[in-house]
């Protein structure tokens, strides 16, 4: 996720760690390799008779998709929630990573009493095909080769993501979704349930999100992918058989994106012109200004928990994700018919994913004649907003779940 | 929408305002409805509960789409100069807009598209041909404040006031039909019937039509 836990101005200077990525060529961290083929979480390993068909065309054969649950599954399975993760999220919504050492990505929303409330309901999050923490990947051992796949895997789409996990679902035992929830990247994939699989979706929650990417969000990602692939560590894909990184590559590439989750007022109030760590400029290139020095903690925090090559697939499937596209341009015809209920939310200086993106979709299901709740809250915290503490996203969220378990006659 | 004029409480047994009952009355069971300026989905939680309504609703307020997700209505923040313009032909069977039109910026339009969406709308309005606006413009020389319009001129939401007379010349310009009108006096009770048109601009704190397109 985005938000690495960085609240104030308290992250390493310049002169710390973030030095040694920007500065030196040769510090490379041990490869978290254990994570990607034996995470720390549950796995659903598929053998050679079950692939997942791709949409580039090609099946994806002895695959794997690392997840996690929290609560417990009823009598009658109708009381699991799907959480779908955002561009660089995990399975690890609501319990600590085993690779950071930071709570759950999303425990404002998940857990005992929350919105989606562990108490009540059996909560499923999964790893994204094309991820690194343990669904197969481009980090992935190819069994053809005995190699990492590198750009030898597939181009991922979100529908691929969602196919992913309807086979998880399937091997759960679960014929029909309570509730698919995500924001982001996340929030395509609920689109994406609701319209390859709308009799399996009892209820959809996307939040902060599109069903098409934009124009401007394909150009942020191509920016990202040209600075990975322009670290000579990362060696046209192959680094991890070479044995390097492209640590300068993907962090500059997570700085880059990283000012678009944020928002100017919020970037002018946690930072504004301040200096880091000095009274006055030094007349250099370090790090003066505390955004930049927050930058560079942000890009160091990142290239320690994610694949580069990873960051190409998933940026990739985002862009290609047109849900209307797949039904003759019309995003009213994807919903026709459908009986899921739906609640969208999206924040007022979110600019990566403004709120006429939801508004889309509102319109489309309205057309549709399909059941929408929509809310779009004010916060001044970017696109990020959907991942802290907004009590009108908890208030929205919590009155949705609430009235769908009621409708679904889950206690 | 923005909260206009606050009506009396005046409730059934239940506790339902009586100019919802006197609108849930005019609603067929089974319908669909959209709710324009829905509030906290009152109306709509009865429409449901009492006529088995699949009903939709569009509030201006965070506060309030929130109170009707809470009660599981598909309620959609949004504002009817705008958003109406959205929706297919047809998509209703009753269009409801209460005790909003007069906040509204072009309130011809946002009839036409009432009309529009649905096959029959049905619209409240405060009615400034009541005897106690007249009484304060024309004895007190004042903009009438009072508990159904609270607001000082300065601050009111309510930009398009008119007279159930005016709105009924608003019908027949656009070429509305209207199936059924009634005017509600202070205490929110159906004025009788039989009374000519001026005596009910002249009772009616407000006025509720049911139209459809001609």
């Amino acid at each position: 996720m985005f938000v690495d836990g960085c609240p104030s101005a308290n992250y390493p200077c310049s002169k710390g760690r973030t030095f040694s990525v920007f500065m030196s060529s040769t510090s490379v961290s041990p490869e978290p390799r254990s994570q990607i083929d034996d995470p720390s979480s549950l796995v659903a390993r598929f053998g050679p008779d079950e692939p997942l068909m791709m949409d580039a065309g090609v099946p994806l054969t002895s695959w794997q998709i690392a997840y996690q649950t929290y609560g417990t599954l009823n009598a009658d399975k109708s009381n699991a929630v799907l959480i779908c993760h955002a561009l660089t999220g995990d399975q690890h919504v609501a319990n600590v990573s085993p690779v950071t050492g930071k709570p759950g990505w999303w425990t404002t929303m998940i857990g005992p009493g929350k919105p989606v409330d562990t108490d009540r309901f059996f909560v499923i999050c999964a790893n994204v095909i094309g991820g690194c923490m343990g669904t197969t990947g481009p980090a992935s051992i190819d069994p053809a080769t005995g190699q990492p796949y590198a750009l030898d895997f597939p181009v991922v789409t979100i529908r691929d993501m969602v196919r992913a996990q309807a086979a998880l679902i399937d091997r759960l035992g679960i014929q029909r979704l309570f509730c698919v929830v995500g924001g982001s990247m996340g929030g395509m994939q609920v689109l994406q349930w609701a319209a390859s699989y709308p009799e399996r979706v009892f209820a959809a929650l996307p939040i902060a999100t599109a069903a098409r990417h934009s124009a401007q969000n394909i150009a942020f990602h191509e920016v990202g992918r040209q600075a990975i692939m322009a670290d000579p560590d990362w060696r046209g894909g192959r680094y991890l058989a070479e044995g390097t990184r492209p640590s300068k590559g993907l962090a500059v590439a997570r700085m880059g994106a990283h000012i678009t989750y944020l928002s100017e007022m919020a970037l002018h109030r946690k930072f504004g012109r301040n200096y880091q760590d000095r009274s006055a400029p030094t007349f250099s290139f370090d790090a003066d200004f505390q955004i930049e020095s927050y930058l560079r903690y942000q890009g160091l925090s990142f290239v320690e928990r994610f694949d580069a090559n990873s960051y190409l697939y998933v940026t990739r499937a985002m862009d290609y994700f047109d849900l209307a596209a797949e039904h003759g341009g019309s995003l009213a015809r994807v919903f026709k018919g459908s009986a899921t209920r739906f609640c969208v939310i999206s924040f007022t200086s979110d600019w990566l994913f403004p709120t006429s993106d939801s508004r889309a979709i509102v319109h489309a299901l309205n057309a549709a004649a399909a059941s929408v709740g929509f809310v779009e809250v004010e916060s001044d915290k970017g696109h990020d907003a959907f991942l802290l503490d907004e009590p009108e996203m908890f208030a929205a969220a919590r009155g949705f779940i609430d009235a769908a378990a009621r409708a679904r006659g889950i206690s | 929408m923005t909260p206009q004029a606050t009506l009396p409480p005046v409730d059934d047994r239940a506790g339902h305002r009586l100019d919802f009952l006197l609108v849930a009355d005019m609603v067929e069971p089974g319908s669909r409805v959209l709710d324009i300026g829905c509030g906290d989905g009152s109306l709509l939680a009865l429409l449901r509960d009492r006529k088995g309504v699949d009903g939709r609703g569009i509030e201006l307020s965070r506060e309030g789409v929130n109170a009707c997700l809470a009660k599981g209505l598909p309620v959609i923040q949004g504002d009817a100069d705008t958003d109406l313009a959205d929706y297919p032909d047809d998509a209703f069977d009753y269009v409801i807009l209460s005790q909003t039109i007069q906040a509204t910026r072009q309130p011809k339009v946002v009839l036409e598209q009432l009309l529009r969406i649905g096959r029959k709308a049905i619209v409240s309005f405060p009615n400034f041909g009541h005897w106690r606006v007249r009484f304060d413009l024309t004895l007190r020389g004042r903009m009438p404040v009072s508990e159904n319009l609270p607001y000082a001129w300065y601050d009111t939401p309510n930009i398009h006031f008119c007279t159930i007379r005016d709105f009924v010349e608003l019908c027949h310009e656009v070429g509305a039909q209207m199936e059924k009108a009634a005017a509600l006096d202070a205490g929110g009770r159906p004025v009788r019937m039989t009374l000519p048109w001026w005596v009910w601009n002249l009772l009616g704190e407000q006025g509720v039509f049911l139209l459809r397109r001609r």
